[in-house]
């Protein structure tokens, strides 16, 4: 591992997981498969616990800004455990000079949206730091939720089986996409928004039909091949992928081609990654497209028995080959 | 090398154009292509329009391979 | 979602990764295949496809595609890396440069690690973004890394000629730009055994079909001009066995669509305004005659080498690191020690592992071999 820890250890692919393991998880003593939210139980109650720091650039961007990110980045966290969301905390590490009237306006995108995911945000902390300290505006948010224990599994993916389906609610890369446009350090313009938002009103609607929900896992940083990749090391089976089921908006499509990167490895901050029983697939995929947020979801792959135990990209050829965990950030090249 | 893809230019200032690959739009440079107009296409390859790609041969080739069946030679 | 104009590049794109037609040129180049061929790609591009599509998948047995030093990152000599280290520890300085570069392992750092460090080092998508970084920071200096072939030298040409019509001088240019025919010409005299070779498309865009007549006629070795989608490669992959089964070994073009025998003459004549050749190192090569492309008399003040000379150590690689041999074919990233055990994408010993184009690098990524 390097000496010192560079933007590639917070991206979300190898170098983070390296970093997260060797540094925290050892000494920390945390037990068990890394999950979205940690299961607790005391004293016959179930909760899902989760938190998550926020220090987007920019701050306001097309589809949201860090306040609504920093609201459904957690919401999405704890609701793809299964748990009925509740409650959040939020602390704020502000530059001075940061204006107030930007600062209100992200209070107000908070509240907002935590209306529309049904939560409460309980309690917070506000801490303002020197000019040059911190970029801006940094902001963490901890959430908490209601977890029924039949519905356990999901975080761990004990229950996938050979014959389960991969479902996707949209398409991919929209949210990487947007942020790169929006920091203006590249000459290029792309007509997409983030696809920033609160996914649990979503997922509930799922579960409240079908118990044969096996593994959810939201794709944040590391996007798709991050999330199956780790899904691989939990589970003894082969995971298929067809890469032309896998949706991408031809705008993304064209920046991923022309910057030369993996659609599949792009950061999403309103996609879920479901796999559900074979029996209950059509019924799920009926249940996602009636919601607005699942309009465009796409079964697009499966769990079969293994052989090689890893993830396997059918492309969209006919060819075969292996998909593979990101390592670090993903740069534009020319080669 | 080379990661070069084709873009359709949409609009043209002086030597620079914008081309769009797919409706995401980037800046390139028209200095080593002569003639170039709103809804040709381009290769672009950091940052320039390397060349103005025939839609002529493109469709030509996809012809001809869609024509080629088990017996003939090429 | 915002509507977007329907655009038909996609459209193009997704005719020349047609399943169909995929898997009819894969029956037919098996249907032909009636010995045993081995074609080399000299084109990083064309390593990347060819496993970001499964084309070995598509192949039959008695064909093998070997890679050669087609990524202008892998061949680019550590001591450029140092270098351009070194001058990013100088007052006022930024380094400009392409993301390919961020990664690659110096004798002890890397530009990524630099950055990480606080040095100023910007990843740009053109040199003409590099100039922009120049006229907006007046006090300034930019340094702009030139690595790429002939594809992407003639940009580099532009932006040093717009400099200097328009009197910038805080830009200048650290050159390490080659051009492919005197390497590809080495391996050839390196005596791998080769049928043919999967010809560089964007290349010969620039240079023109007729750069690489020595293929055929000096050396009796099949020659296509390739371009970069399945089609494109299966298509060339069929006219390289066609070229060894009937022994008429010959420079063909299949990118039609963008290649012609002479090439773009606009972008050729850029080059030698603004460029001349150089006897330059290239990794697992040594030097190679004529093969690199340095700042001409008249363009000389935009030189980084000459305005900024900077003493760097020539540095021996790790001696386990067989970049060199997998750059001229004769070895696979199998074959090397460090493979898969220390040399990875996120911990990379030598160029091959760090480009996205590099041997090392997709074989790890695609997992060949398992």
């Amino acid at each position: 591992m390097s000496e010192v820890v560079t933007l590639g250890h917070g991206s979300g692919g190898k170098l983070a997981h390296e970093l997260i393991d060797r540094v925290f998880v050892s000494n920390f003593g945390m037990t068990g498969p890394l999950t979205d939210s940690a299961i607790l139980e005391y004293s016959g109650v179930t909760l899902a616990f989760t938190t998550d720091s926020y220090v987007i650039d920019p701050l306001f961007f097309p589809g949201g800004d860090i306040g609504k990110l920093a609201v459904c980045g957690t919401v999405n966290d704890l609701a793809v455990s299964g748990a009925d969301v509740k409650y959040m905390a939020t602390s704020f590490i502000i530059e001075e000079g940061f204006p107030l009237s930007d600062l209100r306006r992200i209070a107000a995108s908070m509240t907002e949206e935590a209306k529309k995911a049904g939560i409460r945000i309980v309690t917070g902390d506000t801490k303002v730091v020197e000019k040059g300290k911190c970029d801006k505006l940094f902001i963490n948010t901890s959430g908490t939720g209601f977890l029924r224990p039949d519905l356990r599994h999901i975080s761990t993916g004990s229950k996938i089986r050979p014959g389960d389906k991969l479902i996707i609610n949209g398409p991919l890369g929209n949210h990487s996409a947007a942020i790169l446009a929006a920091r203006n350090i590249f000459n290029f313009s792309i007509p997409v928004e983030s696809d920033c938002a609160s996914l649990n009103h979503l997922i509930n609607s799922v579960l409240k039909k079908s118990s044969e929900v096996h593994f959810m896992r939201d794709l944040t940083r590391g996007g798709l091949s991050s999330v199956l990749n780790e899904l691989s090391d939990m589970i003894s089976y082969d995971i298929i992928v067809n890469e032309a089921s896998v949706p991408v908006e031809e705008p993304v499509k064209g920046l991923c081609e022309i910057l030369g990167f993996d659609p599949l490895s792009l950061a999403n901050e309103g996609k879920v990654l479901f796999v559900v029983g074979e029996n209950d697939h059509e019924m799920i995929m009926d249940v996602l497209r009636s919601d607005p947020l699942g309009r465009n979801s796409a079964v697009i792959g499966g769990i079969i028995n293994s052989e090689i135990k890893r993830v396997i990209l059918n492309t969209s050829v006919g060819g075969r080959r292996i998909l593979d965990m990101p390592s670090g950030i993903q740069l534009p090249r020319i080669c | 090398m080379c990661l070069s893809f084709p873009a359709r230019i949409v609009a043209i200032d002086g030597s620079m154009a914008e081309v769009s690959a797919g409706g995401t739009v980037f800046k390139a440079g028209l200095q080593m292509v002569e003639n170039a107009r709103v809804g040709d296409y381009i290769l672009l390859h950091a940052g320039f329009a390397i060349q103005i790609i025939s839609e002529k041969e493109a469709l030509e080739t996809l012809e001809l391979l869609r024509e080629m069946d088990d017996s003939l030679e090429i | 979602m915002i509507p977007w104009k329907y655009d038909l590049i996609m459209k193009y794109i997704d005719e020349y990764r047609d399943k169909a037609l995929i898997m009819k040129l894969a029956e037919l180049i098996k249907k032909s295949a009636t010995g045993d061929y081995t074609f080399m790609e000299v084109c990083g591009g064309h390593t990347a496809s060819i496993h970001r599509f499964g084309i070995p998948s598509l192949l039959p047995g008695n064909i093998r595609l070997v890679s050669g030093p087609g990524c202008p990152v892998c061949v680019t000599g550590e001591e450029f890396i140092d270098y351009a280290i070194e001058c990013s520890a100088m007052e006022r300085v930024i380094i400009a440069t392409f993301g390919d570069l961020m990664r690659v392992p110096g004798a002890f750092s890397s530009l990524d690690r630099e950055k990480a460090a606080g040095a100023d080092i910007r990843v740009v998508l053109s040199g003409l973004e590099a100039l922009e970084i120049a006229r907006s920071n007046p006090e300034r200096t930019v340094i702009f890394l030139g690595i790429g072939f002939e594809t992407t030298a003639p940009g580099t040409a532009v932006t040093v000629m717009l400099a200097a019509k328009e009197g910038i001088k805080n830009f200048f240019l650290l050159s390490a730009h080659k051009v492919m025919p005197p390497a590809i010409e080495a391996i050839i005299k390196d005596g791998t055994r080769l049928n043919g070779f999967i010809c560089p498309g964007h290349v010969a865009v620039i240079t023109g079909a007729s750069a690489f007549k020595f293929i055929p006629e000096k050396y009796n070795l099949g020659c296509v001009i390739t371009g970069f989608e399945p089609t494109d490669i299966l298509y060339a992959i069929l006219m390289l066995v066609n070229q060894a089964n009937r022994n008429t070994p010959c420079v063909e073009i299949q990118y039609s669509r963008a290649v012609n025998a002479d090439g773009n003459k606009i972008a050729q004549k850029y080059l030698s305004e603004i460029f001349e050749f150089s006897d330059t190192l290239w990794r697992g090569f040594g030097v190679i005659p004529a093969s690199g492309l340095k700042l001409g008399k008249k363009y000389e003040s935009f030189d980084a080498e000459k305005r900024f000379p900077v003493n760097v150590v020539f540095h021996e690689g790790s001696e386990a690191c067989i970049c060199g041999e997998i750059l001229r074919g004769l070895k696979t990233p199998a074959d090397c020690t460090l493979f898969g055990s220390t040399c990875l994408p996120e911990t990379p010993a030598g160029a091959c592992m760090v480009s996205d184009e590099g041997a090392c690098n997709t074989y790890y990524k695609y997992k060949i071999n398992e």
